[in-house]
């Protein structure tokens, strides 16, 4: 199995790349090139989780000199998100993006994010990532832009300016940590980083990461393109980058960095803390307000990712007791996995609203769930998942994270989350009466469901959701290993530098 | 001889003239400008980690020991870094450039406080 692991990245990218070879030829193959390629990642995805850590040298070149692949607990957790996931984006894919032209650009685009974000997160090398994340941002503004209207032209245009900031500053640093260190090996510079301590320079570089990775994140100060950019994407992009990009090139870039590179730290720790719980607040408030399906959607996106960012930072502090930092990355992840799935869910939902009514605006809609049940019932279960009711994934996710808060007496944080919690239902409530219940317009009474290769994605999905939230036990292990890996800075180092 | 603190801080003013450029320029073609001078001021600053005084090609040759090479020679792994940098900027730059074209076809301006359709 440890061959095939720089295949994550290498199939994406030669497919992507014949992909559009073969379609000078034959339009059609297009789909099932990105249908099978998909299918195989989601398999090796699945079949990594029973993998020990290993770490694989690309070219057989010795740590220091050659670049390393690094397998461990979190990058499977983070495989499996990006590779099913996608899967299931391309599923949706096969049946809406009909009504776009240019397919088999689309799925090269695609292909090419897929290939990006698996780099990000199998990499042990900090110039390795920051190429790989360049691939997966370069494809997700072209795909952002996709629709080539007015308005999505303008949201791909700003966040590529924004995003092209972002990646020069985490460049900036990556250039910082390698004049201190010497070496781009990230278990290396960590060893390297121990000795050195943390001197201006570091802290330089650590101030750049966060605003380059935290505007990839989308959290608050640097959040400003993604209420524009995720509503203007095709759904199944839209369900790509709310779901699983922003957490790929964001928070777990931050994780991997943050932990295993610099270790834990006080003032890290409080300013990720405060930003994750600035952007829980503020994104949650402003969603209420808003009147479009998607937007609203990315809204909740940046507020639930505060959530993750809170619970990562609270780990992230040295003097809280070591269960405690356990509970709170454990609950950092398994938010993180919940959130790939229900809002991803409930993209695709507005996507299949918007393939039958052509509207996403909540004023519009209404009642749909006598025209339209598998989307509006998987519709509701995504809302009662984000917004946290008992039997459902979100729920237990957000206690765990509240739970750590207080045991380690952050009592103002945990409060917010759990007002924020509340405002989470106050708007996901809105969007259920706006969309699935209420009135149906005359205008609707003729639609029909969505075609079968739009609701089996949905289905999956809100399963998953179900599942997450019941059946917790039976993956419970994957996660508490993942926590446990990240919060050991010892055992990433010693994979590499050996003891 | 200039001072080396000199370079370095030199790199950073291009690095904040750009950041300038991209937040006051209204010109969506001198937004772009902004980015790309930000790019290249790291660049610049990638090469300045990598030279050292006096240094010889990291190439090892007949006539250079390898003692030398280790006293003399620039460190070569930062000028293979600012080599895909610039790769990287070249796509970003293409892509930035033909999104301009595409927005001057819909908004017929190229001036981005005219270009606000969208609330965010």
């Amino acid at each position: 199995m440890q061959g095939i692991f720089p295949l994550f990245t290498a199939i994406p990218l030669a497919a992507a790349f014949f992909n559009l070879l073969i379609t000078k030829v034959n339009r059609k193959v297009a789909d099932y090139l990105a249908f099978f390629t998909m299918t195989a990642l989601g398999t090796m995805a699945v079949l990594m989780l029973f993998e020990q850590p290993f770490v694989y040298k690309v070219g057989g070149w010795e740590a220091p000199w050659g670049i390393l692949l690094v397998f461990d607990r979190l990058t499977a957790i983070m495989l499996l998100i990006i590779n099913v996931i996608g899967w299931l984006a391309t599923v949706y894919s096969l049946k809406y993006m009909s009504t776009y032209t240019a397919k088999a650009k689309y799925y090269s685009l695609f292909l090419l994010m897929i290939g990006g974000m698996n780099g990000v997160v199998i990499t042990g090398d900090m110039f390795n990532l920051f190429v790989f994340l360049e691939i997966a941002s370069i494809a997700s503004y072209a795909l952002v832009g996709f629709g080539c209207g007015k308005d999505e032209l303008e949201a791909s245009f700003k966040y590529l300016i924004l995003g092209g900031i972002a990646s020069t500053g985490i460049l900036f640093g990556i250039a910082f940590l390698y004049s201190v260190t010497g070496t781009l090996n990230m278990p290396h510079m960590a060893r390297q980083l121990e000795a050195v301590g943390m001197n201006k320079a570091v802290l330089f570089a650590v101030a750049l990461f966060i605003m380059g990775f935290g505007l990839k994140a989308s959290s608050v100060p640097f959040h400003a393109w993604l209420p524009d950019a995720h509503p203007s994407a095709p759904a199944p992009i839209s369900a790509m980058l709310s779901g699983v990009l922003i957490k790929a090139l964001g928070v777990y870039t931050i994780i991997r960095i943050m932990f295993n590179v610099f270790g834990q730290n006080h003032l890290i720790s409080s300013v990720i803390m405060f930003l994750g719980a600035l952007s829980m607040v503020m994104a949650g408030l402003m969603a209420i307000g808003q009147s479009d399906f998607k937007r609203m959607l990315a809204y909740s996106s940046i507020s639930q990712i505060g959530y993750v960012m809170l619970a990562v930072g609270l780990a992230l502090n040295p003097s809280i007791p070591s269960k405690v930092a356990a509970l709170a990355m454990f609950g950092a992840l398994y938010h993180l996995v919940n959130h790939a799935v229900f809002k991803s869910l409930l993209f695709l939902d507005s996507g299949a609203v918007e393939y039958r009514t052509g509207t996403r605006d909540l004023n519009k809609l209404g009642g749909l769930i006598t025209r339209m049940p598998v989307t509006g019932a998987t519709c509701s279960i995504g809302s009662l998942s984000i917004a946290g009711l008992p039997p459902f994934n979100g729920f237990w996710s957000k206690l765990v994270i509240v739970i750590a808060l207080m045991q380690a007496h952050y009592i103002v944080y945990g409060g917010l989350a759990i007002f924020i919690s509340f405002i989470t239902l106050v708007y996901f409530v809105k969007l259920q009466k706006n969309t699935v219940f209420g009135d149906l317009p005359d205008r609707l009474k003729a639609i029909k469901e969505a075609p079968f290769a739009m609701t089996f994605p949905l289905v999956i999905l809100a399963i998953l959701c179900i599942a997450l939230g019941v059946a917790y036990p039976f993956f419970q292990h994957q996660l508490v290993s993942a926590a446990s890996t990240v919060l050991d800075k010892l055992t990433f180092m010693n994979l590499v530098v050996g003891g | 001889m200039i001072p080396y603190w000199l370079l370095y801080f030199l790199t950073l003013v291009i690095f904040v003239l750009g950041l300038y450029c991209l937040v006051a320029k209204k010109n969506i073609i001198k937004k772009i400008i902004g980015v790309v001078i930000t790019e290249y001021s790291i660049n610049l600053f990638l090469v300045l980690i990598g030279y050292r005084k006096g240094g010889i090609a990291p190439i090892l040759l007949k006539d250079i020991s390898e003692q030398q090479m280790a006293e003399k020679g620039v460190d070569p792994l930062p000028q293979a870094l600012v080599l895909t940098s610039i790769v990287i900027g070249l796509g970003v730059l293409a892509l930035m450039v033909s999104m301009v074209l595409r927005l001057y076809e819909k908004y017929k301006t190229f001036d981005m406080s005219e270009i606000n359709d969208l609330k965010g």
